[in-house]
């Protein structure tokens, strides 16, 4: 049973106070789904939690441990969706999808093979990633998540440009992911259902700050 | 070690699939190197007096040329973002994408000096010694360049400020890189120049990575 704790966070962004005082608890097999409108922080909430921005106060802990302590070991329980998809336009979808899974402990080929299928573009294999569309891109930064396990995703609106049968296709690798005991959080704006979710709303902590 | 290895060679075979880029380098080191005849005429002594010089500060300016896209693709289409999330120490991210590129880039301008010394009329006794000059000085340029480049992520006209920050530092290796050459053809000592190139390696190769990774953590942060 993995816990992931965040206490009193504080976020300041370009000398704006974006949150404080904000704080979550995400156990194995738990969503966090991040609401709140544009501009409340939720993906500096998103960045804080894998580590790529330092809180101005607060902690992050995972099960008892700072997170900061060790960033190597965190990055490795993690995998994170944000805007960019990561997709080099010179290499073919396989090539991209098999360098992040090799870089990951229990990644290779073959899961890297399985996770095209799972989203349905194992045909693009060959594909350089500059002829894809905003979609298939996107497609592409998901089959690596699946590629490698990883007990916490950390999405950051994962829908953007997904049709209909990718988002169904997500939310189906979301409820297995948390079946197996994994965690997600995520921030989206289109209702993605993720079953018994806790929501976070962002624009609360903004309030009360001015307040 | 596999990872790191998975890594360079990701560099390797995109460095590859963009062909041009590296060949651009060896050809802007070319090009400025034979400039220099037309300019301060075709006489053989002044040229074989100037040639360490020439090659040693085209070659910076050469390597110089490919710094800034060092991580500024990965930091464009979100990879960067992802490599600093990956289970290995960013030191060795920024490592092997300096090895990479100094393979690609800092390799080529050591095979392509020695024909450029005999086009400059270099005296014999100097070719050895300004391939192992330049083979124990460009990596320590692509390392002190990676410092540079990590700082102007995300600036526009990166480049010209990555090299008001990046061309002082190289002043070091230039001066020692140019003495060893200057002292073999002079029949004088050139090995303590050498070794001191070896020494200025040896300290980029340990503080140079972490002031990079601590760059590039910055610029995402």
């Amino acid at each position: 049973m993995d816990r992931f704790i965040g206490h009193g966070l504080t976020c300041i962004r370009g000398e704006r106070l974006v949150f404080s005082g904000l704080g979550f608890t995400l156990e194995s097999g738990g969503a966090l789904v991040l609401t709140g409108p544009n501009g409340s922080g939720k993906s500096s909430l998103l960045r804080l939690m894998a580590g790529l921005l330092a809180p101005a106060a607060g902690t992050l802990t995972w099960n008892g441990e700072a997170v900061a302590s060790d960033r190597e070991a965190h990055g490795g329980r993690l995998h994170y969706v944000g805007h960019l998809d990561a997709v080099k336009p010179v290499l073919s979808v396989m090539e991209n999808v098999a360098f992040w899974a090799n870089l990951r402990p229990g990644g290779g080929p073959a899961a890297a093979e399985a996770a095209l299928a799972v989203f349905g573009i194992e045909h693009l294999a060959g594909v350089p990633g500059r002829f894809l569309s905003a979609g298939q891109r996107r497609r592409v930064n998901l089959a690596r998540i699946l590629a490698a396990p990883a007990p916490l995703w950390l999405l950051d609106e994962p829908t953007t440009a997904l049709d209909r049968a990718a988002v169904a296709t997500l939310e189906a690798a979301i409820a297995s992911h948390r079946q197996a005991g994994g965690m997600v959080a995520a921030a989206t704006h289109t209702p993605l259902s993720l079953g018994s979710a806790q929501t976070l709303d962002l624009g609360a902590f903004e309030t009360e700050v001015a307040a | 070690m596999d990872r790191f290895l998975s890594l360079v060679g990701r560099d390797l075979h995109l460095a590859q699939r963009h062909g041009f880029d590296s060949l651009l380098v060896v050809v802007f080191f070319i090009i400025a190197v034979v400039l220099f005849p037309f300019g301060v005429g075709p006489e053989p002594n002044i040229l074989a007096r100037i040639a360490a010089g020439v090659i040693w500060v085209a070659a910076l300016l050469a390597s110089m040329l490919s710094l800034e896209r060092l991580f500024q693709t990965d930091y464009e289409d979100g990879s960067l973002e992802l490599l600093l999330l990956a289970p290995l120490p960013l030191e060795l991210v920024v490592l092997a994408k300096v090895a990479a590129h100094w393979l690609t880039t800092g390799l080529p301008l050591i095979v392509a000096a020695p024909l450029l010394a005999v086009l400059l009329n270099m005296n014999g006794a100097g070719f050895a010694v300004l391939v192992a000059a330049l083979a124990l000085g460009t990596p320590t340029l692509s390392l002190v360049g990676a410092v540079g480049a990590g700082l102007v992520l995300g600036s526009r006209r990166g480049g010209v400020l990555l090299s008001l920050l990046v061309l002082p530092l190289f002043i070091p290796v230039l001066v020692f890189g140019v003495g060893a050459v200057d002292g073999a053809i002079g029949g004088f000592a050139f090995r303590s120049p050498l070794l001191i190139l070896g020494g200025m390696l040896l300290a980029a190769l340990a503080l140079c990575p972490w002031a990079s990774g601590a760059a590039l953590r910055q610029a995402l942060g």
